[in-house]
């Protein structure tokens, strides 16, 4: 009796207890999963202390905030000046005012058109009451409208086809809720107006509705993807282990995993992301491999005429070791994520590390108290599935040299493939043509405007410096500048504004359509004009309080991140070269964040791949007991990261951020191969006195089918991640697919023979001796 | 009998119904009293200091000299004299608010040389890029709102009315207007403003009230929140000066070239 305590860790004794503390510890843990909630806001992919982030709040605090919800009005017969559409326009400006959280609305109808007459400067909006419009006057709007640089290309096309109304959105972000609101409220104004006025469809974009696909992606994934994997999961199961007890148990295990990730994530208080939500997916299919391996050795021992205790026993006596380790050092992989500049990432591998160790102390208490009392049976006689690999062993050890080159030169021509590839992606993209907002803001940067924008706060350098008219003549020639750059849809300056203002102060002569040449003059235009605004519509959101800056924006076509930061680099040149120094400031924007998080993000993942690396081999040394097998283990782990690379080089060509997380997630999980395999190999060498191939031979026959086993459904797993629509996720699943993929190749074809070559011929205990 | 007695109830009703306040009529009749309060002062100068601040926490400071003229039968008249930003001295706006109606106003541009009508009727924009609109500082005349009493209630230690006022004019940034008002000197202590959408926009905090001629009580700080932007503005008002004599062609476009 003491014999059995010792080496089944007391599972069967105590079973009933630890069945009991499992529910009382799955319960508590995941009760926490109240707490959950998804991000609705697009900044939770950037920390706290993000440069580019620091530098966009800077801009939105000093002006006003810039999130929005745009309305792209279609009139049916492409005519947006007439009355009727123009009435439509007026009333939905109108209405837009009524927005949750609205700070302001810009349409062409509430456009602060200004005129002189005589000593009068007229201010008022471009289109009052535009149902008794004339011909005449529906003419004159239009051409205001189209020559005005305010409107062009942002809120009128050239062709007068399509029209936008702008909504400012200040969201105080102090709930989860509010974006949701906001996209319900305008989404019903969308309905009841194109329900009211079949004339015209209506197309929304805008930040918000961005913030609402991450919200919405996050949680049609977790409501798609992660059923899709149970089931297939199951099939697996079922074909495989033809146990329906053993399945039944490992279904549980997989639940109890997820339950507890997820409940300590919402006890840690993480809000989920798209990123954080694949958390499930990624512990269904790590925990599904700690049971698979644990029952493939119990039914083989169950098989070979093994008491169900016995069998129960043994199982935990020879994958104790292996599970505890392969869950370590996965759990290791996804720790190292932390190092990630983006906080989802962070949290996406806190959450699966505890799920992770969830799984192994479900696995190895749980699963065999579990089997201990449930009626498993196996069919006497039923034969080993070994054939197959066995017979992959015998071939590899044959053909081991040929082998080890072949695998060799493959390797260095996919490795050589890794400088191809560049960091680039098109945020654009990040959600596919299944979320509304992706096919409306598709529509609308055809035919209307861009949706990206990198903005400037130029600064004058002292009080009252922007009436100065060599600041405004430098703004101006910058805003030119940046008119001629490819890409650029856009640009939105005060400098267009002051000339207006000069040319209205000059009885409407063209020729005066020119920045004013005396500062004075320029402050008091501006002054004048200020005085004579509505509500909503004042100057606050691009001058700031101490009238020292300007916010220049400019607004981009979908463009990749790549040329997004060529751009503001030669936007910098460009200051650098023609304005005084203190006028410089670095563009900020959404688009800047995203461009500059992939760079920053890889740097600091190849620290965090590195240490995991270190601190995995470190590890199998210590377990293995040989720092030779420690050293050799971090080939057949690094490889396959490298062949993941290369072909991703052929076949793609580009990485974001979301693929620069993969390098890590792959070795922690792709480790878990090189571990069985090598603790089978050492045990040969080790207890059995096996030599290098009899050792290769008997890691195949012994752990290879549970290896292909669990590549195929970490295969399923993480495929089933390419179904997602959102592309981080898809890049995600891919590549940690292939990675696993590799991974088995090089377990299976290569680490042998890499083992054949550098091990002495003679049994590894005696060569020990030698040294 | 049956008759009388149904007459005597209805005319009891009717009775009942015409001396019962409502809660509007009392509202109407606390701003009306208001009002008369205020009246008589005939004019005053004051200084005014306008100092804004925003989220990233920048200050700017605006120098403002007032002159107010009050008008029988109709709203005030004033100049308003800007000294800094230093770009901006000497501009000089005058400003006649009406009762009913668009109020006018002219801007002397000294850079110009020029008087400009300044021509919108939708003047409800900020107003110098600060957090007090037009509508704001503009001479709060009874007829510019419609009102209802709400409670009564005591607000940092004094009786106050609560009331919300609703605008009339129709290009408004408001929906409605919640006024603190109290009920012993008729000093307004505290508005809450909300926007359009009914959401709380705006709080405007007066304080340090002192009383002149024996009766006006004004404020000299005025301090305005924008809950929805972070920013806020203080106003800061000194030396006021009562019955200066002015006169109606202090207050013309003419005098406004003049007025330094």
């Amino acid at each position: 009796m003491k014999n059995n305590s010792i080496n089944d860790f007391g599972v069967i004794r105590f079973r009933w207890w630890i069945i009991l503390s499992t529910l009382v510890l799955v319960l508590s843990a995941a009760s926490g999963a109240r707490f959950l909630g998804f991000s609705t806001d697009y900044r939770v992919f950037f920390s706290e202390d993000n440069p580019q982030l620091v530098a966009f709040e800077t801009l939105q605090n000093t002006y006003t905030k810039n999130d929005n919800v745009m309305f792209a009005v279609e009139p049916k017969d492409g005519k947006v000046f007439t009355p009727q559409t123009l009435a439509i326009v007026e009333e939905l400006t109108q209405a837009s005012w009524k927005i949750p959280y609205s700070l302001r609305v810009d349409s062409i109808t509430n456009f602060q058109y200004t005129w002189s007459e005589g000593d009068d400067l007229v201010v008022q909006d471009l289109i009052e009451n535009a149902e008794s419009f004339t011909q005449e006057q529906l003419k004159k709007v239009q051409a205001v409208a189209l020559a005005e640089p305010l409107l062009r290309n942002r809120l009128i096309t050239q062709k007068s086809d399509i029209t936008g109304i702008n909504v400012t959105i200040n969201l105080p972000h102090k709930s989860i809720s509010e974006t949701p609101e906001v996209v319900a409220f305008v989404r019903d104004m969308q309905e009841k107006f194109e329900k009211k006025y079949p004339s015209i469809k209506i197309y929304l974009t805008g930040v918000v509705f961005m913030d609402n696909a991450f919200n919405e992606a996050g949680e049609g994934d977790m409501k798609s993807l992660v059923p899709v994997m149970y089931s297939i999961v199951l099939i697996i199961m079922a074909l495989t282990l033809r146990t329906f007890w053993g399945t039944f148990v490992t279904v549980l295990i997989m639940a109890f995993s997820i339950l507890t990730g997820m409940g300590l994530a919402g006890w840690s208080g993480i809000l989920l992301t798209p990123i954080s939500a694949n958390a499930p997916t990624i512990i269904l299919t790590l925990a599904v491999a700690d049971s698979i391996h644990i029952l493939v050795t119990f039914f083989y021992e169950m098989r070979h005429g093994k008491s169900k205790y016995e069998a129960i026993q043994e199982t935990l006596r020879v994958n104790h070791q292996p599970v505890f380790i392969t869950s370590v050092t996965t759990a290791i992989g996804f720790l190292s994520l932390n190092f990630s500049d983006s906080p989802p990432f962070r949290d996406l591998g806190n959450i699966v590390a505890m799920g992770v160790m969830a799984a192994y102390v479900y696995s190895v208490l749980f699963l065999p108290a579990m089997l201990s009392i449930l009626p498993v049976r196996v069919k006497a006689g039923s034969t080993s599935q070994n054939g197959f690999i066995d017979a992959l062993g015998d071939w590899v050890i044959h053909n081991r040299k040929s082998l080890f080159w072949g695998m060799m030169s493959l390797i260095i021509i996919l490795a050589s493939q890794i400088p191809r590839i560049e960091i680039d992606e098109k945020f654009n993209e990040y959600f596919d043509t299944r979320y509304q907002f992706r096919v409306d803001n598709d529509y609308v940067e055809k035919h209307l405007t861009g949706f990206e924008s990198i903005e400037y706060s130029l600064k004058a350098g002292e009080s009252g410096g922007i009436s100065n008219p060599e600041y405004l003549k430098k703004v101006d020639a910058f805003a030119e500048w940046y008119r001629q750059q490819p890409g650029v849809m856009y640009v939105s300056t005060l400098t267009d504004t002051m000339k207006r203002l000069n040319k209205n102060m000059h009885g409407d002569d063209e020729s005066y359509y020119r920045l004013p040449d005396e500062r004075d003059l320029s402050a008091q235009y501006l002054l004048l004009y200020e005085l004579s605004l509505p509500f909503g519509l004042d100057l606050n959101n691009q001058i700031n309080i101490d009238k020292s800056s300007t916010r220049f924006t400019a607004i981009l076509e979908s463009v990749s991140t790549q040329s997004a930061l060529d751009l503001e680099d030669s936007a910098q040149e460009w200051l650098r070269n023609n304005a005084p120094p203190g006028m410089a400031s670095h563009g900020a924007s959404p688009l800047i964040m995203f461009s500059h998080i992939a760079m920053r993000n890889i740097d600091s993942m190849m620290t965090g791949t590195l240490l995991a690396l270190l601190l995995i081999s470190a590890i199998l040394a210590g377990v293995l007991k040989s720092f030779k097998l420690g050293l050799i283990s971090t080939i057949p782990n690094l490889v396959p990261v490298f062949m993941t690379f290369g072909i991703w080089a052929v076949f793609v060509g580009h990485i974001g951020l979301a693929v620069s997380v993969v390098a890590p997630v792959a070795l922690g999980i792709i480790v878990d191969d090189t571990v069985h395999f090598l603790s089978k190999y050492r045990r040969a060498r080790q207890e059995l006195g096996k030599t290098p191939e009899e050792a290769v031979r008997y890691s195949f026959h012994t752990v290879g089918t549970a290896l292909f086993l669990t590549s195929v459904i970490l295969v399923c797993g993480f495929f089933v991640l390419t179904f997602s629509g959102f592309q981080m996720n898809v890049h995600l699943g891919l590549m940690t697919t292939i990675a696993i993929l590799c991974a088995l190749v090089a377990d299976f074809l290569f680490l042998p023979t890499l083992l054949m070559r550098s091990s002495n011929p003679v049994p590894l205990r005696e060569a020990e001796l030698k040294i | 009998m049956k008759f009388i007695i149904t007459l005597f109830t209805s005319l009891l009703l009717f009775a009942g119904l015409a001396f019962a306040e409502t809660p509007e009529e009392k509202g109407l009749a606390i701003a009306k009293e208001d009002d008369k309060r205020d009246n008589g002062f005939e004019d005053f100068t004051a200084n005014l200091v306008m100092l804004l601040k925003n989220r990233q926490g920048e200050e700017s400071a605006r120098n403002i000299r007032n002159k107010t003229l009050e008008v029988e039968g109709d709203g005030d008249k004033s100049i308003s004299i800007f000294d800094r930003p230093r770009d901006v001295k000497g501009t000089a706006l005058l400003n006649f608010t009406h009762k009913v109606g668009t109020d006018d106003q002219w801007l002397f541009l000294p850079a110009l040389k020029r008087v400009k009508r300044i021509s919108s009727a939708n003047k409800s924009g900020s107003f110098m890029g600060s957090e007090f609109a037009y509508e704001d500082v503009t001479s709060q005349e009874v007829e510019k709102y419609s009102y209802k009493w709400i409670r009564d209630e005591d607000y940092e230690g004094q009786k106050c009315f609560v009331f919300e006022r609703y605008p009339v004019y129709k290009n408004s940034g408001y929906t409605r207007q919640v006024v603190w008002l109290d009920q012993k000197d008729y000093k307004i202590l505290k508005i809450e403003f909300y926007d359009r959408k009914n959401a709380q926009l705006k709080t405007l905090k007066q304080s340090k009230f002192k009383q002149y001629l024996d009766k006006y009580w004004f404020p000299e700080e005025m301090h305005m929140k924008n809950h929805q932007t972070g920013k806020s503005t203080l106003l800061t008002w000194t030396n006021y000066k009562f019955k200066n004599g002015l006169k109606d062609k202090d207050f013309n476009k003419n005098s406004l070239k003049r007025a330094r």
